[in-house]
């Protein structure tokens, strides 16, 4: 058992348990954008691995390795804005469209990938983003490593979370956008139009999905895979939730998720399949389940979530 | 409100030739209107007479189909909400526009800063709003959330919004509606100040008595027509009635009361929360041939008692007697079987199913019944016949038994539940804000229907936000706050004033939980 414990003491563990936050860490704070603008974005699996192939493939091709971020925030934000138009000024389904847009985004991809690459049999290989120590910081025990010898697309999401929470309750686009999932009518009333409003929030919350995405295909691994998102995408929404729509919660829960996972993968090794390993994979997924519904029945969840806003209707 | 001191008060807005259509509906058919400079505008008319739609083409909800606005003698382009804001027009919607989870502040500087902008201005805004707010009489505090405050609070903040943005013309559509009479008077008063500071204001509502109290001119609308206009000094409360009805007001007379035996009662019953509160052992008694009447605040318990008695709703604790036997279980189906007849609050979300036909709604409570099935069969000639039937003896305005509901007005929908919920005689009646959005003669249906079943020895309970309604049906009052209910008074015992403070709070620990 102490073995067991020891693991949580050790660096490297940290360190993989804020690599495997980073992706969730991007993809909550996009999907929180959305819904706190009052759209669901079920598009956010496919977001994923749209910004996962696009941006990997940018730097195959001989592009800059920030260049592809940037192309993969494009992608995101372009799906985005077809999931927006859908749902927003023509009011379909957000949870009928979201599928919609994952199904598309993620067949497209994987279209693209074979039409793109077609002779290929073993995914080529980049040179992905290197860890960079921040002096000083870096020399903390065991916490120093972990957060602050990461790549810079770890350290862009710590960023992006103090990002979104300083725009949200410091700027007054932040009070416009919390207010448009709240009530739409006051934000219209006060002369805000809402479908640019809530078509921006979900183009820049799909860009963050889709580096989120990304992240994977240029940080954690260095090639582009099948099947690579593997859920991540379902994962943030029910960690938005779980954050009850506050970014800094949302990450404490990215981070919470990250450690299981990570600590499954370790306490499989030490227990040397006496009990079987899918009952570890099991463990991140069942421990978030009972977080969920421990946290997320007193959450207040934006007000205006996943209704279609009609301008003259009454 | 003496604008004789001020030079030829300016028109600070004017509309010519308002029209708007919603399909072959005529919403506003030809309304001029002109607003002076430190004037209050009533603008009076029924449900339906177009009032509010009006409203929301000047503030650029709708775009007009004619006509022309003018406002600070410059043309108001159409369909636009900036423009309105940015011509000095504030709104008070009847339905708040506010965000629940956020601040008082936060609402009321939504929109204020450019987007794109680094600084919310926190500390500034804070300042300017206590101003406004200690000018105005419009006391708020800056930093609460919305969903944590009063009703009459959140109006404050709507009308905060309008003057931190430098409002020079407030429109307040049915502001009343949602208010105790202290807040009433409170609102009035503070109309009052704006009004002096120069603003000019419109008020929309039905109620006669206040566009007395708090205007200057009326303007009256009929069927989306302009009906008449008169200065408020020199029409007779008569007058205005009529021109808003078009005809003689119809009247109900209602006779003294022969109360007979209890019914139905409530013994300490106490309920999760509905809807805002939920009840907090709560006794009452309802007798035979007695209209009793609930008044208070909505949000205060009045959802949950009527969903109780419904059915739909479980008791904590406490017991239900119906007929002087305890009820075991209680469900909606059990409610039925006894024989209680249920108007609910909502005619669209619960009372009726509007996709489906008048038939299938007026049986959805009786469909087991072997008159309407055997063996599990519908048998629909005898529900369209039962449909028929209530058609006619109730007036409904309707095609056939076959229409769908929701092609009914709000009025035919309301007889339509009468007719289902009164066949059959039943002796004990539960009315939701049976009443809530009709027009003065369906009102009126209502009304008389609800007296005959007290005449004929049912008792029934009439749940109300309209003191009025109350005070005129109910020949027993109680005050239902915080899910808690007031010593029943009959008659005439206790004044609006009284009644009020009852509404808000004051004084019924004192009462609390016993009514007789």
């Amino acid at each position: 058992m102490s073995e067991a414990l020891e693991i949580l003491f050790t660096a490297s563990f940290w360190v993989a348990a804020i690599r495997i936050a980073s992706p969730l860490i991007f993809a909550t704070m996009g999907e929180l954008i959305c819904e706190r603008a009052g759209v669901l974005n079920l598009g956010i699996e496919g977001i994923m691995v749209a910004g996962a192939f696009s941006g990997w493939f940018t730097v195959y091709m001989g592009g800059d390795l920030w260049t592809g971020v940037l192309v993969a925030a494009m992608t995101g934000a372009m799906f985005g804005l077809l999931h927006g138009f859908l749902t927003v000024p023509l009011g379909l389904s957000q949870h009928v469209t979201g599928i919609g847009v994952t199904l598309l985004a993620s067949s497209l991809t994987y279209f693209s990938y074979r039409i793109l690459l077609p002779e290929v049999t073993s995914p080529p290989k980049i040179e992905p983003f290197q860890p960079f120590a921040v002096p000083l910081l870096s020399d903390i025990p065991v916490l120093g490593p972990a957060l602050f010898n990461q790549t810079p697309l770890t350290y862009l999401a710590y960023f992006t979370v103090a990002a979104v929470a300083l725009v949200f309750y410091r700027t007054p686009l932040g009070v416009a956008v919390r207010a448009v999932g709240e009530n739409p009518a006051a934000v219209e009333a006060q002369g805000i139009s809402v479908t640019a409003l809530r078509i921006g929030a979900v183009m820049a919350g799909s860009a963050l999905m889709a580096i989120g995405g990304a992240f994977l295909t240029m940080s954690a691994f260095n090639s582009f895979f099948f099947e690579m998102i593997n859920g991540r995408g379902w994962i943030a929404i029910a960690l938005v939730v779980f954050g009850s729509w506050r970014p800094g919660k949302a990450l404490i829960g990215a981070i919470l998720f990250a450690a299981f996972d990570a600590y499954q993968v370790r306490l499989q090794q030490i227990t040397g399949g006496v009990i079987p390993y899918q009952i570890f994979l099991m463990m991140p997924f069942v421990l978030s389940i009972v977080a969920l519904v421990v946290v997320a029945r007193r959450a207040t969840y934006p007000k205006a979530l996943m209704i279609p806003y009609q301008k003259g209707e009454r | 409100m003496d604008t004789a001191d001020l030079p030829e008060a300016e028109t600070v807005l004017r509309l010519t030739g308002i029209t708007k259509r919603f399909g072959a509906l005529v919403a506003n058919d030809h309304i001029s209107l002109a607003l002076k400079r430190g004037e209050v505008v009533a603008l009076l008319g029924e449900n339906g007479a177009g009032k509010t739609t009006l409203m929301n083409i000047l503030f650029g909800h709708y775009t007009a189909d004619e006509g022309q606005i003018e406002v600070f003698g410059k043309a108001l382009p159409s369909g636009d909400p900036n423009a309105a804001l940015a011509a000095g027009i504030g709104m008070v919607h009847q339905h708040f526009a506010l965000a629940d989870q956020m601040t008082a502040l936060e609402n009321i500087v939504l929109g204020t800063r450019p987007l794109w902008s680094f600084n919310l201005g926190k500390a500034q805004a804070r300042q300017r709003i206590t101003q406004l707010a200690s000018d105005y009489g419009l006391q708020v505090e800056p930093d609460r959330m919305i969903a944590e405050l009063s009703v009459g609070e959140r109006q404050r903040v709507e009308i905060l919004k309008a003057l931190y943005r430098e409002a020079r013309i407030l429109i307040l559509d049915e502001p009343t509606a949602v208010l105790t009479p202290m807040e009433t008077e409170a609102l009035f008063a503070t109309l009052k100040k704006l009004v002096a500071a120069g603003l000019s204001v419109i008020f929309i509502s039905h109620k006669l008595g206040e566009v007395q109290a708090v205007s200057d001119r009326v303007v009256v609308l009929r069927g989306g027509k302009l009906a008449g206009e008169r200065k408020t000094s020199e029409a007779t409360r008569r007058q205005l009635a009529e021109l808003m009805v078009g005809g003689q007001l119809p009247v109900n007379e209602i006779g003294p009361s022969t109360s007979r035996e209890i019914l139905f009662e409530l013994n300490n019953i106490s309920t999760r929360s509905v809807g805002g509160a939920g009840l907090n052992g709560v006794s009452m008694q309802l007798r035979g041939g007695e209209i009793t009447g609930l008044a208070g605040i909505s949000g205060n318990g009045q959802a949950a008692l009527a969903a109780l008695i419904a059915g739909t709703l479980e008791a904590r604790g406490g017991d239900i007697v119906v007929h002087g036997q305890k009820t075991v279980r209680w469900s909606p189906r059990a409610a039925l079987d006894c024989g209680i007849g249920r108007i609910p609050e909502d005619r669209h979300a619960t009372g009726m199913i509007g996709d489906m036909s008048v038939a299938e709604n007026v049986i959805s409570e009786a469909y087991r019944s072997p008159r309407f099935s055997r063996f599990g069969f519908l048998n629909w000639k005898a529900a369209a016949s039962f449909a028929s039937g209530i058609i006619k003896a109730y007036d409904v305005k309707c095609p056939s038994p076959e229409a769908r509901v929701r092609l009914l007005s709000g009025g035919n929908m309301q007889k339509l539940i009468l007719g289902r919920a009164l066949d059959g005689d039943p002796d004990i009646i539960i009315a939701s804000q049976p009443t809530r959005g009709l027009d003065v003669g369906a009102v009126a249906y209502v009304h008389a229907r609800l007296i005959e079943a007290r005449d004929r020895g049912a008792a029934v309970l009439l749940i109300s936000e309209d003191l009025d309604e109350i005070q005129t049906l109910s020949d027993r009052i109680a005050v239902i706050h915080r899910g808690q209910l007031s010593r029943p008074s009959a008659r005439g015992e206790l004044s609006v004033m009284e009644l009020g403070e009852l509404m808000a709070g004051h004084g019924t620990e004192a009462g609390a939980s016993h009514a007789a």
